[in-house]
């Protein structure tokens, strides 16, 4: 059976180009790029070049990229190296919708002692910029916010937070980890201090990450050792893996306008087809502001991890923010911080798409998710009444 | 992703007994949308018999919670009710091959529903759940049925209790009360685990070792092609000789180690286990 792929949000498949790329370093290449002799030495020069294209990517300068092993520590070192900046400022801003990564660094500084504010969002998901505003206040050493949520896909104004952080003088971090590679970034016109970005989630290998750190930001390291990265991350470099991150992010700048047509063409087609022929759906966030590859669904009345079980037995691979799903009892904090109700988070479904995505497969998807839905809700004891679905 | 057992996809993928009885003697209702998992089972019983004819399920839920519902209903199908109210939710688990601890509500679900149709049937108030103490208020989980659960699966750790009810695995401010249960329960009880003889002779020690042995102990090394045979006891040493592929095996320290720890569990603390060269 074909595996139909339409989880990218969590992780994506490493581009061949990419993995062409890499595969010399992990056998004929192994020097250490800090060694003396060229053998090792000349790996320097590789990961130079990769940083330059990652730099691209975002329109960064190369000494500005940090390479790390990913973006869980890109966002962690991002947020400790900006509280140990000011170390008399105790006051932390990030949002309720964050990932893990970056949420529960922050309760980790609550429970140092940190004054941590959690921002709210609206039913669509969007930032409440008044209460940003409002929180603000001497004492805030950094704001931490997603450029755009991993399960509904929606897009933060970044723009916007910078400008009302940017006259305050409050450093202003963002995790674009889902973004990066999907939606044009421009660093240069779009005054964030730090921003991290993983290697996974735009077809490069896992355990690669980087982190951008706008020059002339203070900056203190998180990992302590060498003096890799300019002493600013310790640790031999993931040579292959950095080189990979590379060229992916060269391979997504070439592609990226197109592949976002595409991407959003097919997301569309999949999301209006299941909204047509089930009843009870809603689309999760605000559909104007999403990333193109990422829709997230509710069907009412079923549970989330009960339709991925029977989308595998089609090989077909997404993911739910049900408590079920989530090795946790507790049910997507996404979605309940939107206030999405209790029937409509068990039943949400989240298909994130990728350049290697194809029409057949999406045609695949809409042709067994009605029969899934409707089988499930024969099963159910809620909404009952409601079992017709026109196409099926 | 959760390994679930192939009896457990097939109960999920094919489930028995799927629907409503419109004239059901018997319904029984449990859980909610709100806490992600709800069962509702309908029992037709011969009144002169008292034997249940056809059970049918509604579940909204995970796999577990669908395949569960459906083990119940063939579980119950042909048993009087008096049978039926004798099975647990580890004769649901156990039907379908065992389910992942995280995953033991299901089967605690699925005996409810058939605990609610009973009661429902012999037209006995349904036990009201709101005068009781709720625990966990997450997932509306009584004292209760923290107890019952406890004291039926012999629950000693509050991560048991949220695999088995859900209860503390949600906001998690209910977890020192659940531990207050645990302690308050297991300090008049014990949980039931086989009774260490205290104060053998000599004798009763040696047929003891040797019975554990034989039960406990070979069966898995001649499974891996090895064996063991027990040459001596001296007061609290026991010489023991490895056979077959143990003889000279790396991991022979670890399996001696083992011994010695199932014998100090099941004999005497003080054991120590040699293996003659």
């Amino acid at each position: 059976m074909k595996t139909i792929y339409l989880d990218n949000n969590a992780t994506t498949q490493i581009s061949p180009e990419v993995l062409r790329e890499m595969i010399p370093f992990l056998s004929d290449y192994y020097g250490n790029p800090s060694s003396m002799h060229t053998f090792g030495g000349r790996l320097h020069k590789k990961i130079e070049e990769a940083r330059e294209m990652v730099a691209s990517l975002i329109g960064a300068l190369p000494e500005e990229i940090i390479f790390t092993s990913c973006g869980t520590e890109s966002d962690n070192t991002a947020i400790m190296s900006a509280v140990e900046s000011s170390p008399r400022k105790r006051h932390v801003i990030t949002t309720k919708v964050e990932h893990p990564a970056v949420l529960n660094f922050c309760r980790h500084l609550s429970r140092k002692g940190y004054r941590v504010t959690y921002l709210p969002v609206n039913n669509l998901g969007q930032l409440d910029m008044d209460v940003l505003v409002k929180s603000l206040d001497e004492d805030t050493a950094v704001v931490s916010v997603m450029y755009a949520n991993n399960e509904t896909g929606v897009v933060f104004p970044i723009r916007e937070i910078t400008e009302i952080l940017r006259e305050r003088g409050i450093l202003f971090h963002t995790d674009a980890v889902q973004v990066a590679g999907k939606i044009p970034i421009d660093i240069k016109t779009l005054p964030v201090d730090m921003l991290s970005l993983s290697g996974h989630k735009l077809h490069a290998p896992k355990g690669v990450g980087a982190l951008f750190v706008r020059k002339g930001t203070r900056f203190s390291p998180y990992i302590i050792g060498g003096h890799q990265e300019n002493g600013r991350r310790g640790g031999t470099e993931n040579v292959a893996s950095i080189i990979a991150l590379g060229k992916a992010c060269q391979l997504a700048l070439e592609n990226i306008r197109e592949e976002n047509r595409n991407l959003s063409s097919l997301r569309d087609k999949l999301e209006n087809a299941l909204l047509k022929c089930c009843p009870d759906v809603r689309v999760n966030g605000d559909a104007e502001n999403r990333l193109p590859n990422t829709t997230n669904l509710s069907f009412e009345y079923i549970e989330g991890e009960a339709i991925l079980l029977r989308l595998n037995e089609y090989g077909i691979c997404a993911s739910s923010g049900s408590a079920c799903t989530s090795g946790s009892l507790e049910p997507s904090h996404v979605l309940r911080a939107m206030g999405v109700p209790y029937t409509a988070v068990h039943g949400s479904i989240r298909f994130s798409l990728s350049r290697y995505t194809t029409d057949e497969e999406i045609n695949k998807v809409i042709e067994v998710m009605p029969p899934i839905i409707k089988e499930l809700r024969q099963l159910s004891p809620f909404g009952r009444e409601k079992l017709s679905c026109p196409s099926s | 992703m959760w390994e679930y057992t192939d009896k457990v996809k097939n109960a999920f993928l094919h489930p028995k007994n799927a629907g409503e009885i419109t004239d059901a003697d018997a319904v029984g209702e449990v859980g909610s949308i709100v806490c992600g998992d709800a069962l509702k089972i309908f029992l037709k019983i011969d009144k002169e018999t008292g034997k249940i004819t056809d059970a049918k399920f509604q579940t909204f839920g995970c796999a577990s919670a669908i395949a569960s519902s459906s083990a119940l209903t063939e579980l119950i199908k042909g048993k009087t009710l008096v049978e039926a109210s004798g099975i647990t939710n580890q004769d649901i688990a156990d039907y379908l091959g065992g389910l992942p601890d995280q995953k033991m509500h299901c089967s605690v679900m699925g005996r409810e529903a058939l605990e609610a149709a009973i009661a429902n049937y012999r037209g006995e108030a349904i036990p009201q759940e709101t005068k009781e103490k709720v625990i966990c208020k997450c997932f509306d989980v009584t004292e209760d049925k923290i107890r019952k659960v406890a004291i039926e699966n012999h629950l000693t750790t509050v991560e048991d209790i949220t695999n088995y009810t859900k209860a503390g695995g949600g906001c998690g401010e209910c977890i020192k009360d659940i531990n207050d249960i645990l302690v308050d329960l297991w300090s008049v009880r014990k949980p039931e685990k086989p009774p260490k003889p205290r104060k053998l002779t000599n004798l009763q020690k040696i047929a003891l070792i040797q019975e554990i042995i034989e039960a406990e102990i070979r069966p898995g090394l001649q499974a891996d092609n090895g064996d063991l045979e027990l040459i001596d006891v001296e007061g609290p040493k026991v010489i023991v000789e490895l056979r077959g592929m143990c003889t000279g095996c790396a991991m022979s320290d670890v399996t001696i180690g083992r011994i010695q720890e199932k014998l100090r569990e099941l004999v005497s603390e003080d054991i120590v286990v040699e293996s003659q060269q």
